[in-house]
């Protein structure tokens, strides 16, 4: 700071901006390796007051995935005659248990299997008012949280409450007793890591902004593969830390302090991504970035929000039935969260990880001439892990009682999205989705 | 605290006034290259040196007055209004027929065709983001861009609320019409302009369902500030907007939606409407002081956004200095050269505690990059893509409340992204995700040296080229760094190659400190 300056609410949250980056013993933590300081420290939390070690993952399913033949409503006559190209037989439906007229997508084995290991919840006709038709207005209304689809992303607003003090209302004061501990430094993991080339609005906070990378490759620098006369100075240089040329608090020590922070997380997140999974996944881009994040949970990285991207749901023409492409992508999906979720077994993390997975809208319930469907609104929600209640949450949605031809929803996802703050991150969740929304709770007692 | 540097005719001149002017003999290199940085984005060597020439006074008001140096480029015509066109009223009917009738196939058409409409817009979008964007590297007026960004996030409109290309380019230009113009007349258009209309919901605000969104923001975000205003003065200042609305490209006013009933602003009473609710508001001090502090964090050092704001903690000297601004800007009815010709002018502008202290914003860092470094441009929609991976996406602001800004574009994950930035634009090596070639335009680093005499084969002693590339680019050449790059210098042999010198400015470029104006 420029300028003498009592300790106040400002100064605090220009300090402990990037958290992180007010490591202030950086000396101590240069000695040891920040993977074996990961582990030293055990149960880490990235942020202060939540239970230590949970994290969320947030799959999402980009494009409007088809609910409906995702989850097969096959004891409903109507679904047969509204898709009669395209309907899942009841035959080949997987029937899910406990759940009487549903059956999962035939290409959904491995998620089927899930369920019948008690480690899947399946919230039916999650949605909310006056439907968006639109990809990118839905999808900003889901990150946001908001029916204006206007603001910071809800994970954004989780991260900035949990730090800053933010989203607690203007009221809210901040005191020490928020501060982050100095030695949780950002090299220990960012709050949020997005895998993708950009990191989505969700997680964007006013303060917290997200770290994103399509692979690890990309989190350094370019110009060291140029010459390798570069290399040394270059480190040489981002490594310095604080220097005494700079004045405690400017920016210029700020930046010297990220600089060094970006290099330890970057050699971290590299290597933790390195390692070999402990199992076999299959063949995808949506399974490989679940493996990356499964090698950045098992690293030890402190980072409470992961994000993956799968995308092409958008089956206006030549969806498919049992096979075809809308069965592919399916497939895939559900391949690869069987794997992840071994892994994280293997790892001895399942307890650890909660996986939420959502679609920006489902599709409209009777297919079109294309042998496809087109954009419609409510769909359901997959939650994954040990700590789920088993089973399927709400009633499926009427295929009779419709709004224009589209399922009126039965759950608002803010419910779904505050039943993960309240009781999975434990985090207020009235500041943070602006406003009541009863959580929907689908942990089990513990 | 800084020395001051102060002649005896400024100080008899200026009436013991904070804002007391610089000398013409304090204006020298580095507060010409400060004076281009801030006011502008940045400069070559040769234009640091041309500004110090001509002196302060003559610099600056190069800055200020645009108009005398004619610039123009295609935007006029390059342009599609009519992508977003609204539907007819038969349109609309026709839709709902379907809709009605479940008529899937004539409804998929329909939206078959909307969705193409709205991919063709978000290509436009695109074409207007690169077309800014070589607008703000090119132009000479560089002032005048640099304020139409001030603006842009000042009232802040985000395209992918509006979804209407054409109308953010006609905020844009009008954006660039009042840049350094007067801000009461900004106020005006800003009330009329069909981007802010349709974002802020006033075109759907009529008499008895006021939308509040427009008016609360004036007076919140973009005029008042909090604490100078009440909820009572928001509802009656919606009511006063209500009837504002836009048909197609053109405002509009409804008389049969707008109330024309007696409200009470800010303790004002009468038959309001948009334009009283705007002149109400610009008689308040506050209105002035609010608008000259952000202009204060943006040329000089972050404040807090308003006096009751918690936390504001500024030094006296900077307080006097902020309510100067403030009264000038009052005296001067709200015209914006006054006021930032003052601060320009002023000794404390050129402060050393302000220098290179601000974190560029990524539109600054790229745009600034290409000015001061003359690199080749080299392909805007990467240079774009970059700018929203840092977290400026221009024409697609987070929110109403504009950016952030200072150390919130700062992180590790956006730290790569400038430095990778920079390695693209000086060596032409494609961020990852492009396709693996190289752009091959070779960048000439030589020409930057033309004041160590370099044009005449003179040997450059490693440790001058890194000293003068460091004044140049941070302003200063700290120790910590410089022996790093003198040795990586040396390690090319006794005379400074061309490789070398861009190996040398790719590390400058690399350091936290680069980060900084």
């Amino acid at each position: 700071m420029s300028f003498q300056a009592p300790y106040t609410r400002r100064s605090f949250l220009n300090s402990t901006l990037l958290m992180a980056s007010a490591a202030a013993t950086l000396p101590s933590f240069l000695n040891s390796t920040a993977l074996a300081m990961a582990e030293s420290l055990g149960g880490l939390s990235a942020l202060p007051g939540v239970p230590e070690g949970h994290v969320l993952v947030v799959l999402q399913l980009s494009g409007g995935n088809d609910g409906l033949n995702t989850v097969v409503p096959f004891g409903m006559r109507e679904y047969y005659k509204r898709r009669p190209g395209i309907g899942i037989p009841e035959k080949e439906a997987l029937k899910l248990s406990k759940a009487d007229g549903l059956g999962l997508h035939p290409q959904l084995a491995p998620l089927n299997e899930l369920y019948d290991d008690g480690l899947l919840n399946i919230v039916q006709g999650v949605g909310y008012p006056n439907p968006n038709r639109s990809h990118f207005k839905s999808m900003d209304i889901w990150h946001t949280a908001d029916p204006t689809a206007t603001g910071d992303g809800w994970l954004g607003r989780y991260f900035d409450s949990q730090c800053c003090g933010f989203g607690k209302g203007e009221s809210g004061t901040p005191d020490a007793t928020d501060l982050v501990a100095p030695e949780a430094s950002a090299a220990l993991g960012p709050p949020g890591i997005a895998i993708g080339r950009t990191a989505p609005l969700a997680m964007q906070g006013r303060l917290i902004k997200p770290v994103a990378f399509e692979s690890p490759d990309l989190f350094r620098w370019s110009a060291n593969d140029m010459h390798e006369s570069l290399r040394n100075p270059y480190d040489a240089i981002n490594r310095r830390g604080e220097t005494p040329e700079v004045t405690a608090g400017s920016n210029a020590s700020f930046l010297l302090r990220t600089a060094l922070d970006a290099q330890v997380s970057s050699d971290l997140i590299r290597k933790a991504v390195e390692q070999r999974p402990g199992v076999a996944y299959p063949q995808s881009d949506v399974a490989r970035q679940l493996s990356m994040v499964a090698q950045m949970i098992r690293a030890g990285l402190k980072t409470r929000v992961y994000y993956v991207n799968h995308g092409g749901f958008d089956t206006h023409a030549g969806q498919g039935g049992s096979q075809g492409n809308h069965g592919r992508l399916l497939n895939q999906f559900a391949a690869g969260l069987k794997a992840f979720y071994q892994d994280l077994k293997a790892q001895g993390n399942d307890g650890r990880v909660l996986t939420m997975c959502f679609s920006e809208f489902g599709r409209r319930v009777a297919q079109n001439a294309s042998q496809g469907t087109d954009h419609g609104t409510a769909a359901p929600m997959f939650l994954l892990g040990p700590m789920v209640k088993p089973g399927v949450t709400g009633d499926h949605p009427s295929l009779t009682d419709l709004d224009d031809g589209d399922l009126k929803y039965k759950i608002d996802f803010r419910n779904v999205y505050a039943g993960v703050l309240e009781y999975w991150m434990k985090a207020e969740s009235k500041p943070i989705l602006d406003g009541t929304f009863r959580p929907t709770n689908f942990l089990r007692r513990t | 605290m800084p020395d001051r540097v102060r002649t005896k005719a400024a100080s008899s001149k200026s009436a013991a006034g904070s804002l007391s002017p610089l000398a013409s003999a304090g204006f020298g290199y580095p507060q010409a290259r400060h004076l281009l940085w801030r006011a502008g984005f940045g400069g070559t060597p040769a234009q640091i040196q041309k500004l110090v020439d001509w002196g302060p006074e003559k610099s600056v008001d190069y800055l200020l007055e645009p108009d005398r140096v004619s610039y123009s480029d295609d935007s006029a015509t390059k342009f599609d209004r009519d992508i977003m066109r609204p539907p007819s009223e038969e349109e609309r009917l026709a839709y709902q027929r379907a809709r009605k009738s479940q008529d899937e196939d004539e409804v998929a058409k329909f939206r078959l065709e909307r969705q193409r409409r709205e991919r063709d817009d978000r290509v436009q979008i695109a074409e207007m983001q690169k077309w800014w964007l070589k607008r703000m590297i090119e132009t000479p007026r560089p002032l005048e861009e640099k304020m139409t960004l001030f603006w842009h996030g000042h009232f802040a409109t985000n395209y992918r609320t509006i979804e209407n290309s054409y109308h953010m380019f006609a905020q844009n230009a009008m954006f660039r019409r009042h840049a350094l113009g007067n801000f009461g007349e900004m106020l005006f258009a800003l009330i009329r302009d069909p981007a802010m209309l349709a974002y802020l919901d006033n075109n759907d605000s009529r008499k008895g369902k006021a939308n509040e969104n427009l008016a609360r923001e004036i007076m919140e975000l973009f005029a008042l500030g909090v604490g100078h205003y009440t909820e009572a003065d928001i509802k009656e200042g919606a009511r006063a907007l209500t009837g504002y609305t836009f048909k197609d490209d053109a405002f509009q006013f409804v008389q049969g939606n707008h109330d024309g009933g007696a409200k009470e602003i800010l303790n004002r009473r009468g038959n309001f409407d948009g334009d009283d609710f705007v002149r109400i508001i610009l008689e308040q001090r506050a209105c002035a002081a609010f608008i000259t502090r952000k202009l204060y964090s943006f040329f000089v050092s972050d404040v807090p956004s308003g006096e009751r704001v918690a936390g504001d903690d500024i030094a006296p000297e900077q307080r006097a200095v902020l309510k100067e601004l403030a009264s000038e800007f009052l005296a001067s009815k709200y015209g914006l050269k006054p006021v930032l010709r003052k601060l320009f002018l002023s000794d404390h502008f050129y402060s050393p505690r302000f220098t290179a202290d601000q974190i560029k914003s990524p539109v600054q860092l790229v745009v600034g990059a290409v000015r001061s470094l003359n690199v080749p441009v080299r392909d805007l929609a990467i240079l774009n893509d970059a700018l929203d991976l840092m977290g400026q996406n221009i024409f697609l602001p987070p929110s109403v409340k504009g950016w952030e800004g200072g150390r919130s574009w700062i992180n590790t994950s956006t730290l790569f992204v400038r430095q990778n930035i920079l390695a693209f634009l000086i060596a032409g090596k494609k961020p990852q995700g492009y396709d693996a070639t190289a752009d091959t335009q070779k960048y000439d680093p030589k020409k930057l040296l033309t004041d160590l005499g370099s044009q005449s084969g003179v040997v450059q002693h490693p440790a001058d080229v890194a000293d003068y590339l460091l004044r140049l680019t941070l302003g200063h050449a700290p120790e910590s760094a410089k022996a790093q790059l003198v040795a990586f210098l040396n390690a090319g042999g006794t005379s400074v190659s061309d490789d070398r010198l861009v190996g040398t400015l790719l590390l400058i470029t690399a350091m936290p400190e680069y980060q900084l104006c």
